[in-house]
């Protein structure tokens, strides 16, 4: 691993971003304008109040980061691979690492202005009750940024084609937004399908949001970006196994 | 039949620091279930060294064996002792790719600058490359925006960063205009001169004749191997066109 590359790569994939305004409106203000609507929703229902905004929102704020950032990561690193830069990159001194933490790292500084807009918008305008530290809210949602950009890194070795690639989406992650205790609290899920929440990384990033709403102490929600990360790191591991330097 | 593998270069003198040769030997290539490669030898060493054939004969196959990035079956292609690919080259080799290996949404400048970061280089060898494949006036247009031949001479700016001792470009003049292509025929060999190994593939016949050696390339075979002189005398034809001609089709069943 070479930190000028890493970083090389990082600031490459910033400056795309910059330049795709459409994207960066995609990754920044709908995740905000999603959670501004959920809210409404749910505004005149029968428990009146923000009752289940409290509950759901908690569980958006895991899910937007997870996957925008999934979305994003698989199209653009098939869009390298198929373009031959990711070719070209590999023929140079870049190391696996460099381009995968590379991309990692950049969708990582994203990710944590969209918590911090995503957050500020949930609290301070929709009055979303958080009794642990904000701060805290935005480690999680970097962690699940990192999440789903590891994922998309690895799903996109599967795919041929951008098509493809978007077709990951209700495979990779519907189930896991599906099952995450979003729309039945994950103790009330049938055994099986509890089971299967208990494997999924995003039901741990829902679990620790969760958590920050209900409660100041933060050891369990260590545990729960600790368990996310390591998701993600296991990603990264199969994004680096299927980056071949000599392909057929 | 000019099979005679010949070493390269104006003559067979010692081989310079920082000059390369590349040495194939029994190289077996599959791709999509078929042997494009099936026990190659050739060898390489500075000078501009053309590789003409026909469409789907292992030109590119060839060349990305040579960088590295090809997946073999057998065989060995060993670029300055070293097996191609290996970590020991990858910043001395520059690589045009056949469609320009660039990106879309950058500027030509941002893109020669990424890859110049990659290699530990700074902004002057930027501003150099730019400058060799004359594209100073379109440096800060994003490659979207570019016509093909400007973006395949950004795609040869990255190739050319760093001032490397082996050069494999695939079709790099593509697209390009008489007057531009004589342009960049004429900086492949100042490298060479300066002792890069060059190699080129194409598709144009008249390009041929400005090579140091001209490989003529069917079904993976390498037919004839030789100065353009010595090509054109080996078959008695006036022009590498009818030479190519007469070896393409002269030995098909
Ligand atoms: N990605 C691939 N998968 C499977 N087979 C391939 C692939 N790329 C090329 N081939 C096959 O390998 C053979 C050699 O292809 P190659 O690209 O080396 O030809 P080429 O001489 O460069 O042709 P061209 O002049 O058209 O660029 C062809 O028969 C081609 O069909
Ligand atoms: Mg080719």
């Amino acid at each position: 691993m070479t930190p000028r590359i890493l970083a090389a790569v990082a600031v490459r994939v910033l400056t795309q971003l910059r330049r795709d305004r459409r994207t960066l409106v995609m990754l920044l203000v709908v995740p905000c304008l999603l959670i501004t609507l959920t809210w409404w929703m749910f505004l005149d229902t029968a428990d009146g109040s923000g009752d289940v905004f409290d509950r759901i929102g908690p569980g958006l704020l895991a899910i937007f980061p997870f996957t925008v950032m999934f979305l994003v990561t698989s199209v653009t690193t098939l869009r390298e691979r198929s373009s031959g830069t990711l070719e070209r990159l590999l023929a140079l001194p870049t190391g696996k690492l460099d381009f995968l933490l590379g991309y990692a790292v950049a969708f990582g500084l994203v990710a944590a202005v969209q918590a911090a807009l995503a957050v500020g918008v949930s609290v301070e305008l929709l009055d979303l009750q958080v009794v642990g530290p904000l701060w805290l809210l935005g480690v999680v949602a970097v962690a699940d940024a990192v999440l789903g950009t590891a994922l998309g890194l690895f799903v996109s070795a599967f795919a041929r084609t951008e098509f493809q690639a978007v077709q990951f989406m209700p495979v990779v992650v519907v189930p896991q937004i599906l099952l995450c205790g979003l729309i039945v609290p994950r103790d009330d899920l049938p055994a099986a399908l509890g089971a299967v929440s208990d494997v999924l990384p995003l039901s741990y990033a829902t679990d620790a949001m969760q958590h920050l709403t209900l409660t100041s102490a933060t050891a369990q929600v260590w545990q729960d970006v600790a368990v996310v990360l390591a998701y993600a790191g296991a990603g990264l591991a199969l994004g680096a196994v299927t980056l071949r330097r000599r392909t057929a | 039949m000019a099979r005679a593998r010949r070493r390269p270069g104006p003559d067979d003198g010692g081989v310079g620091a920082g000059q390369v040769v590349v040495e194939v030997r029994g190289l077996v290539v599959v791709r999509g279930g078929r042997r494009v490669l099936d026990g190659l030898d050739l060898d390489l060493g500075p000078g501009v060294t053309g590789l003409l054939g026909p469409s789907g004969c292992g030109k590119t196959t060839l060349l990305r064996a040579l960088v590295g990035v090809q997946r073999v079956v057998g065989g060995t292609v060993r670029v300055d002792g070293h097996d191609a690919g290996s970590r020991m080259l990858r910043d001395r080799i520059g690589y045009v790719t056949q469609s320009a290996s660039v990106y879309d949404d950058l500027t030509v400048a941002e893109n020669v600058r990424f890859f110049a970061r990659v290699l530990g280089l700074g902004d002057d060898d930027v501003d150099s490359v730019v400058g060799r494949v004359d594209l100073e006036a379109l440096r800060d247009r994003v490659v979207s925006r570019l016509s093909g031949g400007e973006r395949s001479r950004a795609s040869l700016a990255v190739a050319l960063l760093g001032a490397p001792d082996l050069l494999v470009l695939d079709e790099p003049t593509v697209g390009l205009d008489p007057v531009l292509r004589r342009e960049l025929w004429g900086l492949f060999h100042r490298l060479a001169d300066a002792g890069a190994t060059v190699v080129v593939s194409s598709h144009v016949m008249d390009e041929a004749e400005r090579c140091d050696r001209l490989l003529l390339m069917r079904d993976g075979e390498i037919l004839a191997d030789g100065s353009p002189d010595e090509v054109k005398r080996s078959v008695g034809a006036a022009t590498v066109e009818a030479a190519f001609l007469s070896l393409v089709e002269g030995r098909r069943p």
